[in-house]
């Protein structure tokens, strides 16, 4: 699917951001109580928008399969469970990934154009993106080149990322802008416009390899962002925070931000992921103290 | 004239439900009945009237409250004077310091019950008394209390020294706020006072009192009466009055004025407002969205600075406007007491109907009315926040404070233009500035008359910071190091 709209979008139209009245607004939604059946349907949401995740340099063809099954069936235990969402992965397990997850909807999703830093030619981020793609990844995430980018070199960074959507075909597109080196509330987002601009199909903030990752004021920017850019030309963005968010009361704040920013059409895992690895054991922990009234220990929920 | 904001409707869906969270009302204890706190105890009121309290968000009986006559009132202010001139005036100021650091701390040790009982009587949504009405009121008893016996500092080269009795006349929007904003500088500068709080709203102000009993505070020095109208006109015309501090509307504040001229009372007012809060094109626009949602809609509007006229740039209107609509279309109105309650119940019956007086005026004008479309609840005061576009700047609904969640907006070109229409109303107390441009910053805010001026921000209070208007919002600062000065000669 091409971009929908091939050109730079027009600076002067992003408002500026007050860092003050962002992280005010950000933290109003920790405000909201969240309690007995509200609790379970967002718990529940919660997992089937996992992006289940490993990222390791040791990962292993065994560890992947072992994940793939956990993405499934997260605690069997408690039946009627949902999925999460998709499993996250480097290019070289997606064959594994892919061949153990069949029969179901989970996705697999792979980490593509020298993750996580993104320092190479674009001749090889587009070999690695179509090799992830010919290995039969349903999705890309990408990393932009954030040097270039705080160099002002806005061109390039669109131009990119537009080449990749080109070559992820009918692949869905994450746009990872590193926000950790972003530093400012108004460069997230200005790399939010050009990464929508450009066809991403999603924005995330992330790659959990550089700190600080994905906190509630840069998501709440980045909402905003995908909110006016659906103003403007219609289209929705997904959006995926990443890194960080490993307990279920963030979870469940992050979803009182979606919904109140973007509205009830964001809530579900077609527009919405999170990047998680231990998230999902504490989700489940949340689930079964609603369940039985007690909390079990650590040890009753499977680490992968 | 605005321009047309026909086509601009809340573009995103949203359904948001949560579970319901209410505070538990059983943490506050409430006596059926409350007399008069006079010369430190409860007094049967020698009027021998009582009127009820009510709570605004269930039309239901809370307790019934006494009401101060005249001869109460005498009753108070004698009490007050005995103290000032027995034990109080002559109490070394570091003494006087330790009582109001002790009302501080037990104001933040019972938190939780004033949270719920300013809630409970006045239909604010418990997430604002929680976190900022009871919150700010200890502040303000801490930051005076430190001033106590540093006046020589704060007067230098003047030795000043204390006024007398003070009589205090405090609105029904921040019951117990109002009552430390009056309270604290008066005791920090040795006086003694005869407080009286809204008929609505009178239930924190009799806790304060019974807090004050336990803090062992001297008897006399604070007195609090009950009553309406009739006892505040007895507590201005009484003759052994030193000052008055009033804060409340213009109307009565021009009557207390009147009846306090060619006598040797103090007098300081805090009135209404119609404040201007001004969007540029250059200003970080979701947050302007947000304060002008936290200017207009916080407490319901009770408030005398909201930001109730808006400006925007027009070229960034549609946005705002469009922005503005669906961040209305997520606040949630309902019970004061739940925890998810954004817009709480409406203070009373008159003044809904005062409310809806002038949204009927509005659309008469001609002025295209939007409001959320959430579900209200069947009983009790309620009023969805609303805003008018298409406002003309000779629209009653853009010159008359409303006190109620209804915006009136307005577009402007250039600083000129939003300077002369911001000015342009009888009102001065607040205004408000969005822009990223620090230079226009300074250039809008001196050329504003208003007394607080917030910039890139609105509705943020502090002990520190005063706060006070110019032409009909009255005259005098509370707060800060000038809220002493109300309190010396």
């Amino acid at each position: 699917m091409p971009a929908v709209t091939a050109f730079l979008p027009d600076f002067r139209n992003t408002p500026q951001i007050d860092h003050v009245g962002v992280e005010e607004r950000a933290a109003r939604f920790t405000k909201r109580s969240i309690k007995t059946e509200s609790k379970v349907e967002g718990l529940k949401l919660t997992l089937n928008m996992i992006d289940l995740t490993t990222l390791e340099g040791k990962d292993t063809d065994g560890k992947v399969k072992q994940l793939c099954y956990k993405a499934m069936h997260l605690h069997d235990a408690y039946p009627g469970l949902p999925t999460v969402a998709a499993i996250c992965v480097y290019p070289s397990m997606v064959a594994v990934a892919k061949k153990a997850l069949q029969g179901s909807n989970v996705k697999v999703a792979a980490v593509a154009t020298a993750f996580p830093s993104g320092q190479s030619s674009r001749d090889v981020k587009l070999r690695d993106t179509k090799f992830a793609i010919d290995q039969g990844a349903d999705e890309i995430d990408m990393v932009i080149s954030r040097g270039k980018f705080l160099q002002g070199e806005y061109n390039f960074v669109f131009d990119e990322i537009a080449a990749i959507k080109e070559a992820c075909g009918n692949a869905r597109l994450k746009v990872i802008l590193e926000t950790g080196e972003l530093v400012t509330y108004d460069n997230v987002r200005r790399a939010s416009e050009i990464a929508m601009y450009a066809g991403a199909d999603f924005i995330k903030t992330s790659t959990g390899k550089i700190q600080p990752a994905a906190t509630m004021p840069v998501t709440l920017v980045m909402l905003e962002a995908i909110r006016d850019f659906y103003y403007r030309t219609g289209k929705k963005i997904a959006m995926k925070p990443a890194g960080g968010i490993s307990k279920a009361k963030a979870a469940l704040h992050y979803l009182v931000m979606v919904q109140e920013t973007l509205g009830t059409d964001w809530l579900s895992n077609e527009w919405f992921r999170f990047g998680a690895s231990s998230l999902a054991n504490d989700v489940l922990m949340q689930l079964e103290k609603e369940r039985t009234g007690v909390y079990q220990a650590a040890n009753y929920f499977s680490i992968d | 004239m605005a321009k047309s904001s026909k086509n601009i409707q809340p573009t995103l869906k949203f359904n948001i439900k949560y579970a319901p969270a209410p505070e538990s009302v059983s943490a506050a204890s409430i006596n059926e009945q409350y007399n008069l706190f006079i010369n430190g105890k409860f007094e049967k009121p020698l009027s021998k009237k009582y009127f009820d309290t009510i709570n605004p968000a269930t039309e239901k009986k809370i307790a019934s409250v006494a009401e101060a006559g005249a001869a109460d009132v005498d009753k108070a202010v004698k009490a007050a004077r005995a103290a000032y001139n027995g034990h109080w005036g002559k109490m070394p100021a570091k003494e006087r310091a330790k009582y109001i650091f002790r009302i501080a701390r037990m104001i933040q040790e019972r938190a939780r019950e004033f949270a719920i009982i300013e809630s409970l009587d006045g239909g604010k949504p418990i997430r604002e008394s929680r976190d900022i009405d009871i919150p700010l009121a200890a502040n303000h008893f801490f930051y005076y209390a430190g001033w106590a016996d540093k006046l020589n500092y704060a007067f230098p080269n003047r030795n000043v020294s204390p006024l007398g009795v003070a009589g205090q006349i405090i609105p029904w929007n921040f019951p117990l706020l109002m009552a430390a904003w009056k309270i604290a500088p008066a005791l920090a500068c040795g006086n003694t006072v005869v407080l009286k709080p809204a008929e609505t709203t009178p239930l924190t102000a009799l806790k304060l009192a019974e807090l004050i009993q336990d803090c062992d505070l001297p008897p006399g020095v604070v007195n609090i009466i009950t009553g309406a109208g009739e006892t505040g006109a007895a507590l201005v015309n009484h003759p052994d009055i030193d000052k008055i501090a009033f804060t409340g509307s213009t109307e009565v504040g021009k009557i207390i004025q009147r009846a306090t001229a060619n006598t040797n009372k103090k007098l300081t007012l805090e009135l209404g407002g119609k404040a201007a809060n001004i969007i540029f094109e250059d200003a970080p626009i979701d947050q302007a969205v947000e304060g002008i949602i936290n200017g207009i809609y916080f407490n319901q509007g009770h408030v005398c600075c909201a930001g109730s006229r808006l400006f925007v740039q027009e070229s960034v209107y549609k946005e705002v406007l469009q922005k503005l609509k669906d961040r209305i279309a997520t606040l949630i109105v309902g019970n004061p007491l739940d925890k998810n309650t954004d817009v709480g119940a409406i203070n009373s019956k008159q003044q809904l109907q005062t409310i809806q007086k002038y949204i009927a005026i509005g659309k008469k004008e001609g002025a295209e009315m939007f409001e959320s479309s959430c579900a209200l609840p069947n009983k009790g005061f309620f009023c969805r926040p609303t805003l008018f576009t298409n406002v003309a700047q000779s629209s009653r609904i853009a010159q008359e404070e409303i006190f109620g969640p209804v915006l009136a907006i307005q577009t402007f070109r250039t600083d000129d233009e939003v300077i002369e229409k911001a000015n342009n109303t009888p009102y001065g107390l607040s205004a408000g500035v969005w822009t990223n441009k620090g230079s226009r910053i300074f250039n809008i805010t001196t050329r504003l008359r208003a007394g607080v001026v917030w910039a890139n921000t609105y509705n943020k209070f502090d002990p520190v910071s005063p706060f006070g208007g110019y032409k009909e919002s009255g005259f005098g600062r509370e707060g800060g190091l000038h809220g002493l000065n109300a309190y010396v000669k």
